[in-house]
């Protein structure tokens, strides 16, 4: 079984990649997300926890602008990457798709060959200058997403018929087959059983070398596990923001402590 | 009182046993056999009926496929040409050399028959003038043995069908009964005989006199074209609007309202895009009459929300995982649809639009506007370009036409027209099964 006992590691201050203030969520005129407030660091593994329905994904989904393709979604405050306004009219969603990657909650490969599947993201953004530099860029993902010595014989098989798991880690290699700075991960273990779970948690762990992470997930042991800082958000409210040591051990809130001890949820 | 009835414990159901129903199962798996056999009853009648007018369908219209010929050896010398060129009636010469060699013939048989150059003429046409034609533009076949595959009347042909029977005839100047002993006569030579008939199938429409004559080839040719102007303009509008509807416009009332029309117009009978067409394309833009280019924009018209409704259906079946996925990794809303929503959407575009193009293909009513009925096709358009522009008609609206006419004999041409429609249709449907196997893809 996996172990990592991460309340006892020590957190290093990082600095701050992503900044959210104020940011308020609208669905038609229901009210998603409510003056949230949020630092998020880079080479950090950031837990979103909170009971189904809070907001968690949304505010995840805010970061890479994802709620642009559902019509009736409206954000409003200020989302910042390294200083710069992610909302602003300036601001290219697809550039910044590039910049901060994301893996969702089922496994999505694209109906193609594995090798298409990484491909993908660099053919279109023109980071391969020719098909070595592809080759190159393929395998240097599919290692990174811990996958590489299960597939390298067959780069030509269908993504789809991979496992679950295995589907799981092609698309957090797809994601950083491009490179991103920020990786968005909405609940990526709850389609996964739980020795696909531990591989994709290691991973996590590898990714935080060089990304900021920021992972939803219902399970609470995950976010204990993977994270270092954690935040419990709460019919819309960012509750509880810190250190995840702090947050499991020794909340602020009373609402995140009756959350935490199974009371609310 | 409340207290009582709550403090009485609910009686227990009764115990039974678990091999034998009780009454309501009993009653709960009648309904269902009830309703089984309802569907089996429904689906034997549909059977049925199919059967019925497949039946009908291939026995009317199978004697369509075949004509009556006579098979004639005939020689003239070069003496009897000049003799006869010579003459001031040059044709009935040629009939009176015709005559006598088949008098001789018959005799060699042991047929014995009496008749004259009218009786001959009933039976397979003026043939002193298709032998003077013949020799005048074949001089060198002069001396020797050519075999004549001359076409029998329609009311010959008829009476081997069994569409003119003996005890109905009455005299007349197309046939007498006389002539009926000189048929059988000739056909127990083995003269005249039954043969398939190519020029049904690839022959061009004649009079109403010449029903024999009479081909469904340049309709097909004419459908053809037609078919070509629906796939070319329909295919890329509908894709176009309904990528455009499904995956880029905002939901408003004014999409809304694009949508509802799109499926009224679905619904808008035929002949109403006919009369839109004579209006719109010949009385307004004086695009030519009976052209099947008019006839392909009609039809394009009419097809266009059946490949709209369809292509949007396809494109909503795709999981919004995939086109989540490629915006994921940066793609643009055009590439995510191009690259991965399009791929899988196809095989349902193309089963919609081969379907759509069939419907096409038998429509009549719009023809009837834009003039492609009642036209008669006397031949193939020159050309590529002239296939569009010259006037011709279209299968069904050749059916059409024939089945109107008095001449018995067109009847049965109409039957066998349906039969090539129909062969059309499934080979189109077979081949939109094809591409949907060929193109579903698993995810």
């Amino acid at each position: 079984m996996y172990d990592a006992p991460h309340t006892e590691r020590d957190v290093d201050q990082q600095d701050i990649k992503i900044s959210a203030r104020k940011v308020q969520v609208y669905y038609g005129t229901t009210h998603a997300i409510k003056d949230v407030d949020c630092d998020i660091e880079d080479k950090t593994v950031t837990a979103f926890i909170g009971p189904s329905g809070c907001g968690k994904s949304t505010f995840l989904r805010c970061l890479n602008r994802m709620n642009d393709t559902i019509d009736v979604c409206r954000v409003e405050g200020d989302i910042s990457i390294d200083g710069e306004d992610i909302y602003d009219k300036r601001v290219d969603p697809v550039q910044l798709r590039a910049k901060v990657g994301m893996v969702f909650q089922k496994p999505n490969p694209f109906p193609k060959s594995i090798y298409d599947n990484i491909a993908y993201g660099p053919r279109i953004h023109g980071l391969a200058k020719s098909k070595a530099d592809l080759d190159e860029i393929v395998e240097k993902s599919l290692r990174r997403g811990a996958i590489w010595d299960e597939v390298k014989d067959r780069l030509d098989a269908p993504g789809t018929g991979l496992s679950g798991g295995q589907q799981q880690r092609l698309c957090i290699a797809r994601a950083i087959a491009t490179e991103p700075e920020v990786l968005l991960m909405d609940e990526p273990c709850s389609a996964l059983d739980p020795i696909a779970t531990s591989q994709v948690e290691e991973l996590i762990d590898e990714l935080r070398q060089d990304y900021s992470v920021v992972i939803v997930t219902h399970s609470m042991q995950q976010a204990a596990r993977v994270s270092q800082k954690t935040a419990f958000f709460h019919l819309g409210n960012l509750v509880e923001f810190g250190d995840t040591g702090k947050i499991f051990t020794n909340p602020v809130d009373s609402r995140t402590e009756s959350y935490i001890t199974g009371r609310i949820g | 009182m409340t207290d009582a009835s709550m403090d009485t414990p609910r009686p227990r159901r009764a115990k039974t046993s678990l091999v034998s129903e009780d009454a309501r199962t009993k009653k709960r798996n009648a309904a269902e056999k009830r309703f089984q056999a309802y569907g089996i009853a429904a689906i034997a009648t549909g059977l049925f009926f199919l059967a019925v007018l497949a039946f009908s369908i291939v026995r009317s219209g199978l004697p369509a496929f075949t004509t009556t010929v006579v098979d004639v050896n005939f020689t003239l010398t070069q003496e009897q040409f000049d003799e006869a060129e010579g003459q001031l009636f040059k044709t009935k010469a040629y009939s009176g050399y015709f005559i006598t060699a088949l008098q001789k013939k018959l005799e060699a048989e042991n047929v014995q028959v009496a008749f004259d150059e009218a009786a001959i003429e009933r039976i397979m046409g003026k043939i002193g003038g298709t032998l003077r034609e013949y020799y005048t533009a074949n001089p060198d076949q002069l001396g020797q043995e050519v075999a004549f595959k001359l076409n029998a009347s329609s009311r010959v042909d008829g009476y081997f069908k069994g569409r003119v029977q003996r005890e109905t005839l009455q005299d007349s100047r197309f046939l007498t009964l006389a002539d009926l002993d000189l048929v059988d006569a000739l056909a127990e030579a083995g003269i005249v005989h039954s043969a398939f008939d190519w020029g049904f199938i690839t022959g061009a429409d004649s009079g109403v006199d010449n029903p024999g004559g009479a081909g469904i080839g340049a309709s097909v040719v004419g459908s053809f074209f037609m078919m070509l102007v629906v796939l070319f303009l329909s295919l890329p509008i509908g894709v176009a609007a309904s990528i455009y509807l499904e995956e880029f416009a905002p939901q408003n009332r004014w999409t809304d309202m694009i949508e509802v029309n799109i499926s009224n117009l679905a619904a808008v009978p035929s002949i109403v895009f006919g009369i839109l067409g004579l209006a719109v394309f010949i009385q307004f833009m004086h695009l030519p009459q009976s052209a099947p280019l008019v006839g392909g924009l009609v039809l394009t018209l009419m097809t266009l929300p059946t490949i709209i409704i369809s292509t949007r259906a396809s494109l909503k079946a795709v999981p919004p995982s995939i086109r989540d996925a490629a915006l994921g990794v940066g793609a643009s809303k055009m590439q995510s649809v191009f690259h991965h929503v399009l791929p899988l959407a196809m095989p349902g575009i193309l089963t919609g639009t081969i379907i759509g193009l069939a419907q096409a293909l038998g429509e009549t009513a719009p023809l009837l506007l834009i003039g492609m009925v009642g036209f008669v096709a006397r031949g193939y358009p020159d050309g590529f370009i002239s296939g569009f522009t010259d006037p011709n008609s279209a299968m069904p609206a050749q059916i059409y036409t024939w089945a109107a006419r008095a001449d018995q004999a067109f009847y049965e041409k109409a039957w066998g027209g349906i039969i090539i429609l129909l062969i059309f249709l499934l080979t189109m449907n077979i081949i939109a099964i094809i591409l949907r196997r060929r193109f579903e893809r698993r995810w």
